[in-house]
Order: C-alpha cells, then structure tokens, then sequence
C-alpha cells in the first residue's frame, strides 16, 4: 500500500510540470532534538567520591527517595522482587553504574552489558523514575548505610 | 443541493480521469480537482511530526478532537463535556464534579466552537476554550496537558451558541444564547405564544485570569428576544467591541423556517465592552440572584470541585446608553468575522445572495453622526448603507463562515453551492473558488480568525460525505478536507474522517505547543487526600460501610493485589496512585462487574474507581493499558464475604513479608 503511495508520488513529481514550491517550511524535526531532558547526563567513572563518614542527612533522604519510588520493586535484603535486592549493591556496581542506572537507565540498557543481562532476567525496564543527579547520589548514600557502610 | 450534488459526482469522474492520466504521464484535464503533488504535500514519513495542530470540535460527541495537519491524522480525543470510557473523566471521582451543573449531573453535550487563547491577537498557546450548546457552558482545556480544566455554566442562557470567541488579549470569552427565553429570575410558566413580551436574550461576558485562565462572569448583557448565533471580538482599531450575528429578529416561536426568514435583514449586534465595562464599574449593573456551577481541576489534588454560585451581574441597555448598536445584515446572518486589522466586519446571510463586508471607520462615524434607520425595541439601529464598507458579488449559494490568510484575502464557506470562495478583502473582487465534499460548514485558516494568520492550508469541516469513503451503515463517517492556500489558485490535498461533527477547529503551529507539553506529574507535588505515595503508604482502611483502598500501580504490579474483609453492603474506592515518573506510561486500572468505566491514571496521579460489590465471591482485578512484559501480570483479587462474615480486612501483595519499611502492611491469614 505504502510502495504504492510512493510510487505513485514519484510519478506525481516526474510528471508535474511545475516543481512544488519551496516554501520555508517549519522544521519540527528540529524540536525533538531539542526537547529538555531533566535526566540523561552520563556520570563518568571517577565523577563521584565515596566519602566516610556517611553523610547522615543524605541517607535519610535516600531513605525518602527510596520510599517514594524504589521500593516499590526493590526490597532492602537480597531478594529480588521485580528488581534485584539492594542488600551488597554498592560492592557488585561501582558507584556511576549504580547513579547512571537511576538517572540515565535508557542509555544504561543500549550500551551496559551487566545492565541488558538484570534486563533478561527482570522482564520490566526499569522505569525513569526522574530523580535528579543529586537525588540520585542520596540514594546511593543510602543503599551505602544498607550495606553496613559507616 | 441536487444539482451540487450532480455537479461534485461529475467532479470525482473527472478526479478518476484525471489520476489515471498521471500515472500514464499524459497532460493533465483542465478541470482537475486533486493536483499532482498533493501526495507530497500531506505525506508525513513514519516518525515525522506533522507542522500544526487542528484542535477540532467534536460536536455532538461532546469531545474535542486533535488532529495533525498536513497529515489529517488524529491524535487524540480529549473528554470536554461528556463523559470518557477510555479514560475515565466523568467516571472517577475525581472528575465527577466536571460535569455537575444546576440541573445535576450533566454528562454529554453538544460542543460546537473552539477558542485558542491569544496574546495581542496572536497565538500564545496555553489555553483552548470551547462551548456547551445544549445546557450552557464553557470549559477551558490546558494545552500543556490537553486535558479539560475548567467548566463554567452559563446563567440566563438557553442553549450558548454564540460562543466561546476571544478578545484580543483573552480578556474575555462571550456566551450569547442560541434561544431567547423568559430569564432564570421571570416567571417562566406562560404561554409559548408569547415570546414577543416574555422571551429575551443576553450575551455573557466572561473574563479569563491572565495567569490562571480560570473562567468568570464579568457581566451580562440583555438583549431583545433575538437568537444569538456567532460571534467574532474587535481587534486592533475595533479592539473594545465585539460583534454578535443574530436571527429571528422577527421573534417567531414556531416554524422559524419560515417564520424567522420573512424579513429581508437581521442585524449584527456590535457591543461596545470597554462602554458595558464603565457601566459595571459605575455601578449600573444589577446583582442578579441565580444559579450555576462553576468547575475547577486541580492537578496538585488532581481533583475537581464544583461549586454552586448563586450571583451574576446584569446590564440592562436601558440604562448603558452608547452599549449596544444594531447593524442591518442581510437574510438571516449566520458567521460574523472581523479581518486580521479589525476594520472590516464579514456578515454572511445563509439566504442572501451577497456578502456584506462593514466598515468599522464607518460604524464609528455613523454613530457619532447619528445615522441611524430607528430603533430596535430600544436599541438603535445603524444605517445599513452608513455601516458597509461594500458587497461581494454573486459569492455563492448560502454563505457561512469567513477566515482570513496572510495576504489580505477572505475565504467563505458555502453550504448550499458547497465551496469555499476566495475574495480579496479590499476590493471585494472574487479570485477563486473550489468545490467542497460536501456542504461545507465552517472553515479554519491557521491564524484564521486572529491578527497573525499562518496561511498556507485551509480546512473545511464537511457536513455531508455521502460517497467519499467506504461505507459504514446507515451512519457515515464525519469529515474535513484539506486545501493548500499558498498559491493563486487553491488546491484540494486531502480529505480526513474526523469524529463526531467537526462543527469548527483552530490550526496552531505544533512550535507553539511542542515544547511545553506536560510529560509526568510529579509524585512528590501529589497532594491528593487518598494518594499512596510510595508502596509503603499502599493500604486499606475501612470507615463503617466504605473501604478505602489505597493502591499504588508500577510496572508491573498493584500493591495491595490480594484483598480480603470487603463485604456486601459496603461501597469500595480504590483510590490508585501511579508512581511512575517517566512520559507515557499510564496504568489502567479496571474491576470486574463493576457499574463503572476503567480509570487511566498518569504518572504521578492518583485517580478514585468506586465500586459496589453486588455478589459474594472473588473479583478479579487489573491494569487495563499495555505498560511492560509482564502487563499480563499485573492483576490481584477481592474476596467479597456475606455481609454477615467475621473475615477480617487484610490486604497484601507478594508471598512474603518485605523488608523493615513496611509496618502498615499486614498479611493474610490462611483460609479457613
């Protein structure tokens, strides 16, 4: 059907004997690219400093966080629900895998090989939960202090 | 009609022939009514965006359609005045109180008109305003969510035709009643046969908040018992005036299709608002005592409140000299359209035979100068030589509507020649005209109707399709036809079903729109009462007879899914938060039996399906909209016990007890 359309469109532009004008035509293509992504920036390996003691309110707040839109596929223990347990995260990722896959899960799941294989296990992306770079990295501190981490 | 309607069939022969000529490569027939490259022009490739939006009435749907044009495709269907299966508005109790008028529960109306917002007489993009013909209204929809916002219903109305357009800086929409009627406060049980002493009419003025856009009632005006029928706002040099075309000036109340078509002119009602304005704040206005619900969504409850007012102010003309003005417009005047500058005032009789085109120097003069042909139970009526500008001649049969492009032409629908009429606006002289399949209603220019017209397409809003497109029973599909402007001559490109009677549409560029569209609520901003923010809020608490179920939907699971203590007699809400936080991944939520729809709630959102178990046993329960893989998964159960039972209320989701957070849940009991 659509080979036809085409086909038929070729002739149309073969045969007509005025080109159709060129009038500037809006590009909304160009929108797209320009669409406002609140997540999305890689964190690069090195980026995030691990520090000691735990930043308490951080943890607190991660606990929130983790609350509001985790816990709903994670449990704390080892246990994987729709998502892996958190328990020992924070030793099997390093800390940028952990923020990327919170804040960045779609380009986590094209290019991270760790990542597609929880995805053949999981069944369910895991969703953009649209945490922000700074929210992200409380949630860490978080899943830190789950781990025994002082 | 028959014989248009022979002409247009000799049209389609001549489209067949004139196909087949150009896949042959031969030269074209003279009278083609499709040209070559209109593929190419409404061809938008998979994954493409189409240029602009149409926001189209959906007429007796009570809907507003948004489609893309070049392409004519349908996006959308927003829910305005009726209620939504799909997505449950007018079916969840959250928006429930959209649809509450004086008369109760309202759920279906007749959407006739839309209304885009406009900053200095130009696009801005933030809100469509639409009417309820049947039982007055008008609603607001944000278009950053193309959701409804607001409804208003309009007092001392009877059926809000003339309605909603819009002042040049959205400082007001208006409402003028379709039917003249004995007013809310007269006594309205008397003989129908005397309209002429009991019946009146009223325009509305309702004033839109610059930064809210919440809808209210500035004023009304009453009129004489005409029927209002459109309207159009001054702009520029007219700015401070609005015009309201209006049949029946003959004040018949039985077979008006006669009755109302006897005299040679009706008029157009110029309103001088900045004048009524004065008058209002002068204190010349009467507080009427009435009744109407005013409507409000709030997206940070994400629910609605309708409350009942119960004042309105009334400007009688009596008392507001220099208001009102009657213009003379010949054989019942149906579109009313000011041109991008405000000057000239486009009147189209449905019976005449010509289009007048007014003046508003000349309107203004012949005020000032008193050139008035008497008066109009009270009201003076201008000279109708003294208002034109001049007349198009010999158009076409029955014309409707007027828009306007960039280039200083007017475009007019014909309904009973069925075509649209190309004239310049200056001398009045005919360019162009094309057929139309069929009976065109109105038509829709981008920028049509404001300072700043787009141009480039023009959209007629058929009433008839007849033989266009594959049959469908006795009840056809409703259509619009797409048109390139852009040249001398226009050229038909596409014809596009739509639903419901697209009865008019406003054409926006989609880079006005594009970029603010709402993509997610954000949980943490959810302040609905019942909202589970989080699975450890996620819960089911009894208050006597009624079970609040507060749940919490994400890929791919309810929780709770597995619910037990619900018994006969007892009215259930489950009330559920979606805490997704990503674009476009709405869950559904549905109960078996249930004398209700589904409910479609949004990331972030938490919307309420009331349901009123009516048997004992287990209800199934479930996400209705594809999310992930496991979307089949997503699903639980209610045991409904005998109102007698002694089974506890328990709730749960998964076999086993999570981890330390989640104190409020508790499981169930083995069965007995």
């Amino acid at each position: 059907m659509i080979g036809i359309i085409c086909l038929a469109a070729v002739g149309f532009l073969a045969c007509v004997d005025k080109k159709p004008s060129t009038d500037e035509k809006l590009d909304t293509q160009e929108l797209t690219k320009n669409q406002e992504e609140v997540h999305g920036i890689e964190i690069k390996p090195g980026e995030i400093q691990l520090t000691h003691p735990l930043n308490a309110q951080w943890v607190t707040e991660g606990k929130g966080i983790y609350e509001l839109k985790c816990q709903a596929c994670h449990k704390l223990t080892n246990e994987k629900l729709v998502g892996p347990g958190w328990s020992g995260v924070t030793q099997r990722r390093k800390p940028e895998w952990i923020m990327n896959m919170i804040t960045n899960v779609d380009m986590m799941l094209e290019t991270n090989a760790d990542a597609q294989k929880l995805l053949e296990e999981c069944l369910v992306r895991m969703p953009n939960q649209n945490l922000t770079k700074e929210e992200a990295r409380k949630v860490l501190e978080f899943q830190r202090n789950n781990d025994g981490d002082k | 009609m028959n014989i248009s309607f022979k002409k247009t069939l000799l049209y389609l022969g001549l489209i067949t022939v004139n196909v087949s000529l150009l896949y042959s490569c031969k030269p074209r027939g003279a009278a083609s009514a499709v040209s070559g490259d209109a593929a190419s022009k409404v061809y938008v490739a998979p994954g493409k965006y189409d240029e602009f939006y149409d926001i189209v009435s959906g007429g007796f749907n009570g809907q507003i359609g948004i489609y893309g044009i070049p392409s004519g495709r349908l996006f959308r269907i927003v829910p305005v005045f009726s209620q939504s299966p799909e997505s449950g508005y007018g079916f969840s109790e959250e928006t429930k109180p959209m649809l509450n008028t004086s008369h109760g529960f309202v759920p279906w109306d007749d959407l006739h008109h839309i209304a885009l917002s406009v900053t200095d007489g130009v696009h801005d993009g933030r809100w469509a305003f639409a009417n309820g013909n049947n039982t007055p209204r008008l609603a607001r929809i944000d278009l950053s969510t193309f959701r409804t916002s607001e409804i208003l219903e309009i007092p001392n109305s009877a059926g809000n035709h003339s309605s909603p357009f819009i002042t040049q800086n959205s400082e007001y929409i208006v409402a003028g009643t379709r039917f003249s009627v004995p007013l809310d406060n007269d006594n309205g049980d008397v003989p129908i046969n005397t309209y002429k002493q009991n019946f009146r009419g009223t325009v509305s003025f309702v004033s839109i908040n610059p930064q809210s856009g919440e809808m209210s009632i500035a004023f009304q005006i009453k009129t004489p018992g005409v029927n209002f029928d459109l309207a159009r706002a001054g702009k520029g040099k007219s700015h401070g005036w609005f015009f309201f075309s209006c049949y029946n000036s003959e004040k018949a109340n039985t077979l008006l299709e006669v009755n109302a078509s006897a005299k040679d002119k009706d008029f157009i009602m110029a309103v001088n608002w900045k004048k009524a304005e004065e008058y209002v704040k002068a204190g010349k206005a009467t507080k009427e005592s009435v009744k109407y619900a005013h409507n409000i969504y709030n997206e940070k409850t994400h629910s609605a409140t309708s409350t009942l007012m119960n004042e309105v102010l009334v400007l009688d003309p009596k008392d507001c000299p220099g208001m009102l003005y009657f213009i003379p417009c010949p054989k019942s005047p149906h579109g009313c359209d000011t041109d991008p500058t405000g000057e000239y005032i486009v009147g189209s009789g449905k019976l005449a035979a010509i289009i007048p085109v007014f003046s508003f120097t000349k309107i203004q003069e012949a005020i000032a100068s008193k050139t008035f042909d008497g008066e109009y139970d009270g009201i003076p009526v201008i000279k109708y030589e003294a208002a034109l500008y001049g007349e198009v001649l010999k158009p076409g049969l029955g014309p409707l509507h007027t828009e306007f492009d960039d280039n200083g032409n007017a475009y007019t629908s014909f309904f009973v020649s069925s075509e649209i009429v190309k004239w310049n606006v200056k001398d009045l002289k005919v360019l162009d005209r094309v057929p139309t399949y069929y009976s065109i209603g109105h038509l829709s220019i981008p920028g049509g109707p404001t300072r700043k017209p787009w141009g480039k397409y023009v959209i007629a809003y058929n009433k008839i399709t007849k033989d266009r497109y594959l049959p469908t029973g006795p009840e056809l599909t409703q259509s619009a036809q797409l048109y390139d402007i852009s040249g001398d001559k226009m050229k038909l490109l596409l014809d596009f079903p739509t639903t419901g009677e697209p009865h008019y549409g406003e054409v926006i560029p989609a880079s006005i729109l594009f970029k603010k569209q709402r993509k997610i609520y954000k949980i943490e901003e959810n302040e609905h009462p019942y909202a589970a923010k989080g699975e450890g809020q996620a819960r089911v608490e009894r208050k006597g007879k009624d079970v609040h179920v507060y749940m919490t939907a994400i890929r791919s699971h309810f929780n709770p899914d597995n619910i037990e203590g619900v018994k006969m007699g007892d009215v259930v809400y489950f009330h559920v938060t979606n805490l997704e936080q990503d674009w476009d991944v709405p869950h559904g939520f549905a109960v078996k039996g249930s004398n209700n729809a589904e409910i479609l709630v949004m990331p972030g959102e938490t919307q309420t399906l009331k349901w009123i178990p009516d048997r004992v046993g287990i209800t199934p329960i479930y996400c209705t909209d594809f999310c992930s893989a496991l979307h089949q998964e997503m699903q639980g159960y209610v045991r409904v016990s005998p109102a007698s039972s002694n089974v506890g209320l328990s709730f749960s989701t998964g076999k086993t007890v999570p981890a330390d957070t989640t104190k409020s849940v508790s499981y169930n009991q083995p069965r007995k």
